[in-house]
């Protein structure tokens, strides 16, 4: 009897009692999981119908909200015509991208000198660099802004280039860290005796084999400084130089009646090039971001 | 080697570059090299920073004067500071919150996602959409949602019979904490879910197999198999939820910059109002480091506590 009854819940994990047990599954599994999604998607799909509609609409209380009768494109127009947007688009994507770039070029040479090289005190450096994952944008930017400050750099794009390497070079060179360990050394044995130098090592063989972890370790900077708040926030005064996310919250939000409309046409369009840029490299971020936790 | 191999090949090169060349061999000098542009940023713009601002809240430093050493004034006048206490208050209550109802949906969201489910890369993707989008843009879409006259809610509400007047959400002390900690769960449980997820895809099927001929419900396999083997991972992600939360910032700064009555302030968006518009750097820096101790305390307490139960399992085994 007791073999029967383990016979039939090995086959659990199995296809057969798939059919057997739809009714069951329906509330314990799809019933959940629907809820989920529709709480997690909920605020985009209100982002996208309070942005097409007019302005009459979004503050009848009478209309049924959820659904747009006169979709228009008018606050993306007034976003994209009649204020800064782009250029935030811009001074976002610029600081983004060089950020992410100078990030990656420290990163790789610091994860393959801490994993590869083995220098002396290469195993405090690799710890200092985790603790340095540790410390919280909250604690840094007070004495930032006073550094920032002294060094010429206040309201200037290069004031966030240099900064967000900070907690850009962290993450990156631990998550490359962990690519480099998988690497065989008798590769970079071989290559020694054919007499190729370190620098020809790293850039012939290393680096080819750990592509995968350079996109993961790309990708996930740049939504990192993409999304980046309080530094942009705090170092930044002038709108011809603000970022997206901070501009779309000091610079729409003003006076007293707020234009939901652009608000959420600026949101959305703030968020559109991460979520594409997200979508064709799922698997590389979803590496990114388990690879640096489980490490 | 590689200084022979250069010689063999150009003759004409001087003994400097050879020397350059074999000190490049060197591996203690060249990890030194190649640390170095790492290590300057970090040590400018990270480790500089720090030191500066534990030194900063022990003065009086306002922006554009320098700052006099005032001992552990601003910590003295924080402590009497009712604004202060209460943000320290909230700060707890929104971490403690947070992380845990976090953890729970998200360990549900996981262990659904780790069914047999068609489209299933598909979900994972959507997911975590919350978490990849600007959390200041996302906040103002929950803003909206929120709005005292046009929540999207309260007229569901409404039309459900279930209230007759619309919910200020934003406006009253403990809707506001709820609403924002409610917007902080939303953003953060794909984290979690996704973490959890990828520990649990290394868990061996051998193991639910084995436990299954021993007869275990599902509630067993779950308590004695799943737990255990996914301690370690839920100890690093809780850890890294834990400090998120408990430092977050952009998303009270959007919603209510503190306010009710600073019923929702953190010790963060103070320290920010104290030192960047307030323009009292010594005394929000002094609230800053006043983060560290707690900081400290709760990922000990998330790693280690965690971890050590996962090393007495191990143990027992």
């Amino acid at each position: 009897m007791i073999g029967s009854r383990s016979a039939a819940d090995t086959v659990d994990t199995g296809g057969m009692n798939y059919l057997a047990s739809l009714p069951r599954r329906l509330v314990t599994v799809y019933l959940p999981l629907v809820v989920f999604l529709i709480v997690l998607l909920f605020p985009f799909y209100w982002m996208v119908t309070t942005s097409v509609k007019p302005d009459a609409e979004l503050l009848d209380v009478k209309s049924n909200p959820f659904w747009v009768v006169h979709p228009t494109f008018a606050h993306f127009r007034h976003l994209l015509f009649e204020t800064q947007y782009p250029l935030w688009l811009w001074n976002t994507l610029l600081v983004s991208v060089v950020a992410t770039f100078l990030s990656l070029a420290c990163s790789v040479l610091a994860a393959y000198a801490i994993e590869r090289l083995r220098f002396k005190g290469s195993r405090f450096v690799g710890m200092a660099i985790f603790l340095a994952y540790l410390v919280p944008p909250s604690i840094l930017f007070i004495p930032l802004a006073e550094v920032v400050f002294q060094l010429g750099l206040f309201d200037t794009r290069l004031a966030l280039i240099l900064i967000y390497p900070t907690f850009l070079i962290p993450f990156c060179t631990w998550l490359l860290m962990g690519y480099f360990k998988t690497i065989p050394f008798e590769l970079e044995e071989c290559a020694l005796i054919d007499g190729a130098t370190r620098l020809q090592i790293l850039t012939r063989i290393v680096l080819p084999l750990a592509v995968p972890g350079l996109i993961s370790a790309g990708i996930f900077a740049f939504t990192l400084s993409w999304n980046e708040f309080i530094y942009a926030l705090t170092f930044i005064s002038s709108s011809e130089v603000k970022t997206a996310p901070v501009a779309v919250v000091t610079e729409l939000v003003s006076g007293d009646v707020y234009q939901w409309g652009a608000l959420m046409a600026g949101a959305l369009l703030g968020s559109l090039p991460v979520a594409i840029l997200y979508s064709f490299f799922v698997e590389y971020y979803v590496s990114g971001l388990t690879g640096a936790v489980k490490e | 080697m590689t200084a022979g191999a250069a010689a063999a090949g150009g003759p004409v090169r001087s003994r400097g570059a050879r020397g350059f060349a074999r000190a490049l061999d060197n591996r203690n000098l060249l990890g030194l090299l190649f640390m170095l542009p790492a290590a300057a940023l970090l040590l400018v713009f990270l480790t500089y920073p720090l030191g500066l601002g534990i030194w900063l809240g022990f003065t009086d430093t306002k922006i554009g004067r320098a700052g006099h050493w005032v001992g552990l004034a601003n910590y003295l006048y924080l402590a009497g500071d009712a604004v202060a206490r209460l943000s320290v208050f909230n700060t707890i209550v929104y971490t403690v919150v947070a992380s845990t109802v976090k953890f729970a949906l998200g360990l549900w969201l996981a262990l659904l996602l780790n069914e047999k489910l068609p489209f299933k890369s598909l979900l994972r993707a959507i997911v975590l959409l919350p978490f990849i989008v600007p959390t200041a843009l996302s906040a103002i879409a929950f803003w909206w949602i929120y709005d005292a006259q046009f929540s999207v809610i309260s007229w569901m509400l409404v039309r459900l019979g279930w209230i007759h007047q619309y919910i200020d959400f934003l406006g009253d002390p403990w809707l506001a904490r709820m609403s924002t900690i409610i917007a902080n769960i939303w953003r953060g449980v794909p984290f979690v879910a996704i973490c959890l997820l990828a520990g649990l895809q290394t868990i061996s099927p051998s193991y639910y197999e084995a436990a299954s001929l021993d007869g275990a419900s599902s509630w067993q396999k779950f308590r004695y198999v799943t737990m255990p083997l996914l301690t370690p991972i839920i100890a690093v992600v809780m850890t890294f939820s834990v400090l998120f939360t408990f430092t977050d910032f952009q998303l009270i700064y959007v919603l209510t910059r503190g306010g009710p009555a600073n019923a929702t302030h953190l010790m963060a968006t103070l320290s920010f109002q104290r030192a960047i518009p307030g323009g009292a750097l010594g005394e929000g820096a002094a609230l800053a480091v006043a983060m560290i101790p707690f900081l400290l305390a709760a990922i000990l307490f998330s790693y280690f506590g965690l971890q050590r139960r996962a090393w007495q399992q191990g143990g027992d085994a």
